[in-house]
C-alpha cells in the first residue's frame, strides 16, 4: 500500500519542511519520525541537519551542493518508503516526577477544571506511555505524544513568563518536559530533576525525537536529593530499554 | 598573551560567529552574526578564517584597551566614528592598537551592527563548534552573556605587518528578497498585502526576531498552527498580523504561520536596517534565491583575493562590481 504523498513546502533557500499533516496525529509524527530515522542512517549530500517536528522534518542543507529540485524528490521518494514506527524507538526512559505542591502549582486548579481529584490526574498522567514527538522552542523542551485524552486541557489564558527548570506540563493535547527555566502558557503539574539538556555532561541532551517516556513519582525529599546529584552531571532518568 | 579589556559597551554586543549547527533537533538554536558578511570581511582582514569568532557591536559605543602587548583589529559593518586617541581609525581597514592604547568606538550613524575581529581570533572554549553567545542557553565564550565592562578578551600578539584594507561595493537600495512559504496558503489574498506594503522595523526587536509594522496580514484559518521548524529569515505572522522576522537566537520551532522565508542573502541586509527605516519585500522564485546563495559563498571565499595595501588607492569599484560573482552578488550587500 503506498503511503500519502508529503507536502513539500519552499522553508527559505536553505531548508526544505516536507510535512505530514496539519494536524497533531500520531501517524503524521510517526512518518516524520520514520523520515527522520532514514536520513540519519542514510546521509544525503549536501544535508546539515534535521529538525522533526509533530507534523513535519525541518531538513536544514547547502544549496551549494545540492539544488532544492533534486533534494526535494529525494525527500518525497525516501518520505513514501515504509519504516515501521517501531523500528525508531530505540530508547525508553523512566523520569522521575515530584507532582503537586511547590513544585506543581497548578495541579489542583487543573484537577478541578478536568472534573477529577489532583491524585486521579496525577495516576493518570504518570500511568501513560509517551513518545518524545519533538525537541523545539527552548534546548531540551521535550513535547511528548501520548497524553491521556481525559488529561486535554486548553493552555492558561495568560502565559507565565517565568516557569522553573525541569517543569512537568500539560497544554491541550500535549504533554511537555522543560529543562531550562522560561516562559510559558501551559499548566504546571510537577517537576523532574531529570536535565534533559546539561552543558557539560555527556551526553549534552539526553532525549531522542522519537524516544519512549515514563513517570515516576517521587516526593519532594527524593526530588531535593536527585536535583543535587543532577546538578552534579547524574543522568537520574533510568534507561529501562534501548 | 595579549588581552582586549571591554572599558565601556552597550547593550546588544556579544561574541558571535557563524553560530553552532546540528542540535536544533534539540531545540538549540545556532545564534551567530546577525550579518554575516562583514564578520568575514573583518575576519580577512587580520588573516582570520571569515567566520572565526568577533566582536558584534551593537549600535551603541564601545571602548576597547589593549594589554600585555599590542592587538591587531578590523572592523567592518556599520559605519561609525572610531578612534584611537585623537587618530581615526577607517571602517574595512586592519590596525594595530598598541598596549595600553585604546580604541573608542561611537554610536554607529547607518545601520546597527559592526564586527570588530582581532588577529588570531578569540580564544575560548567552543560548544558544538562555536564561540557564539546564546544567552538563554548559557552558552558562548569567553562568556555566555553580552560582554560587559571589564571583560577581558584574549588575543593573539601582534607581529609587524603590513595593514589591509579591502574596498567592498555598496548596492543600491532594493526591497528585502523573500521566497514564499512554507505557509503562504494560510494567508489568501494577504499575501498580497505582505508584498506590496511598506514596512519598519519596530524598536522592540532583538537578535531573535525584527517586529515588523505595517498592513495587518490577516489569517484565513486564525492565527494557531501546529508548531513546526524554523529558520533565520521565517516571516511568522502572530494573531496582530504584524510579522516577526525570525533571527539567528530564535526558537528552533514556532507555531505561528509563517508566510515567507528572507533569502539567505538578503537577512543580513535587514538584520542592518535601523528601527523606523522604511523598507518593501519581493517574492523571488527558488532558483534566484539559490543562485544569490551561491554567488554570496563564492564572493565571501574570495575575499583575500581583494585585499589591498592599506596605503593603495581605492580598488576599482567598477570592476569589481562586473566581475562575474560580484555581479549577481552586489546588491545583497549593504556596507
Amino acid at each position: 500500500m503506498a503511503l500519502t504523498t508529503p507536502r513539500i513546502l519552499h522553508s527559505g533557500d536553505a531548508a526544505i519542511t516536507v510535512d505530514f499533516g496539519r494536524e497533531i496525529s500520531n501517524d503524521a509524527n510517526q512518518r516524520v519520525l520514520a523520515l527522520d530515522h532514514i536520513l540519519t542512517r542514510h546521509a544525503i549530500a549536501g544535508v546539515r541537519e534535521t529538525v522533526p517536528t509533530y507534523r513535519s522534518l525541518l531538513v536544514h542543507y547547502d544549496p551549494e551542493q545540492i539544488g532544492f529540485a533534486a533534494l526535494a524528490e529525494r525527500l518525497n521518494t525516501l518520505a513514501q518508503s515504509h519504516v515501521q514506527a517501531e523500528a525508531t524507538t530505540r530508547r525508553r526512559w523512566r523520569i522521575p516526577v515530584c507532582y503537586g505542591g511547590e513544585h506543581g502549582i497548578d495541579l489542583e486548579d487543573a484537577a478541578a477544571a478536568l472534573k477529577m481529584t489532583p491524585d486521579a490526574l496525577v495516576t493518570r498522567h504518570a500511568g501513560a506511555d509517551y513518545r518524545v514527538a519533538m525537541i523545539g522552542f527552548t534546548p531540551g523542551w521535550s513535547y511528548l505524544s501520548g497524553l491521556d485524552p481525559a488529561l486535554a486541557l486548553p493552555r492558561r489564558q495568560a502565559p507565565r513568563v517565568l516557569t522553573p527548570a525541569g517543569t512537568i506540563s500539560i497544554g491541550g493535547a500535549q504533554a511537555g518536559v522543560q529543562c531550562l527555566p522560561g516562559p510559558s502558557g501551559w499548566h504546571l503539574l510537577g517537576r523532574t530533576p531529570v536535565r534533559t539538556y546539561q552543558m557539560h555532561r555527556d551526553p549534552v541532551f539526553l532525549l531522542e525525537p522519537g524516544d519512549a517516556i515514563s513517570f515516576s513519582r517521587i516526593d519532594a525529599k527524593e526530588f531535593a536529593e536527585q536535583d543535587r546529584a543532577a546538578e552534579h552531571g547524574e543522568i537520574i532518568a533510568e534507561l529501562l530499554a534501548s | 598573551m595579549s588581552r582586549l579589556v571591554v572599558d565601556i559597551v552597550g547593550p546588544a554586543t556579544s561574541v558571535q560567529d557563524a553560530g553552532r549547527h546540528g542540535a536544533q533537533r534539540y531545540g538549540l538554536t545556532p545564534s551567530g552574526a546577525m550579518d554575516r558578511w562583514p564578520l568575514a570581511a573583518a575576519n580577512t582582514l587580520v588573516g582570520n578564517p571569515a567566520f572565526a569568532a568577533a566582536i558584534e557591536l551593537g549600535p551603541l559605543g564601545a571602548a576597547f584597551t589593549a594589554r600585555d602587548g599590542a592587538v591587531r583589529l578590523a572592523l567592518c559593518g556599520a559605519e561609525r566614528p572610531a578612534a584611537i586617541g585623537s587618530g581615526a581609525i577607517a571602517l574595512n581597514e586592519s590596525f594595530l592598537l598598541a598596549e595600553d592604547e585604546t580604541l573608542t568606538l561611537g554610536v554607529a550613524r547607518s545601520h546597527v551592527f559592526s564586527y570588530l575581529a582581532i588577529a588570531g581570533g578569540i580564544s575560548g572554549e567552543p560548544m558544538f563548534g562555536s564561540l557564539a553567545v546564546n544567552a538563554r542557553a548559557g552558552l558562548g565564550s569567553p562568556y555566555s552573556r553580552p560582554l560587559q565592562p571589564g571583560d577581558v578578551i584574549p588575543a593573539k600578539p601582534a607581529t609587524i605587518a603590513a595593514e589591509r584594507r579591502l574596498d567592498l561595493p555598496r548596492p543600491p537600495e532594493a526591497p528585502i528578497r523573500v521566497v514564499l512559504g512554507p505557509q503562504d496558503d494560510e494567508f489568501g489574498d494577504a499575501v498580497a498585502t505582505f508584498l506590496n506594503g511598506e514596512w519598519k522595523i519596530s524598536a522592540t526587536s532583538d537578535r531573535m526576531g525584527y517586529r515588523l509594522e505595517g498592513p495587518e496580514i490577516r489569517h484565513l484559518h486564525g492565527h494557531n498552527i501546529v508548531s513546526d521548524g524554523t529558520v533565520d529569515g521565517s516571516i511568522q505572522v502572530p494573531g496582530n498580523g504584524q510579522p516577526i522576522v525570525l533571527m539567528p537566537d530564535r526558537g528552533t520551532s514556532g507555531g505561528y504561520p509563517k508566510i515567507a522565508t528572507v533569502i539567505s542573502a538578503d537577512l543580513g541586509r535587514l538584520a542592518q536596517f535601523q528601527p523606523g527605516r522604511p523598507f518593501r519585500f519581493k517574492a523571488v522564485s527558488m532558483d534566484e534565491a539559490q543562485a544569490e546563495y551561491r554567488a554570496m559563498a563564492k564572493l565571501i571565499r574570495a575575499l583575500p583575493d581583494r585585499l589591498q595595501d592599506a596605503q593603495q588607492g581605492m580598488l576599482d569599484l567598477d570592476a569589481l562590481f562586473t566581475a562575474n560573482v560580484a555581479g549577481a552578488a552586489a546588491n545583497a550587500l549593504d556596507g
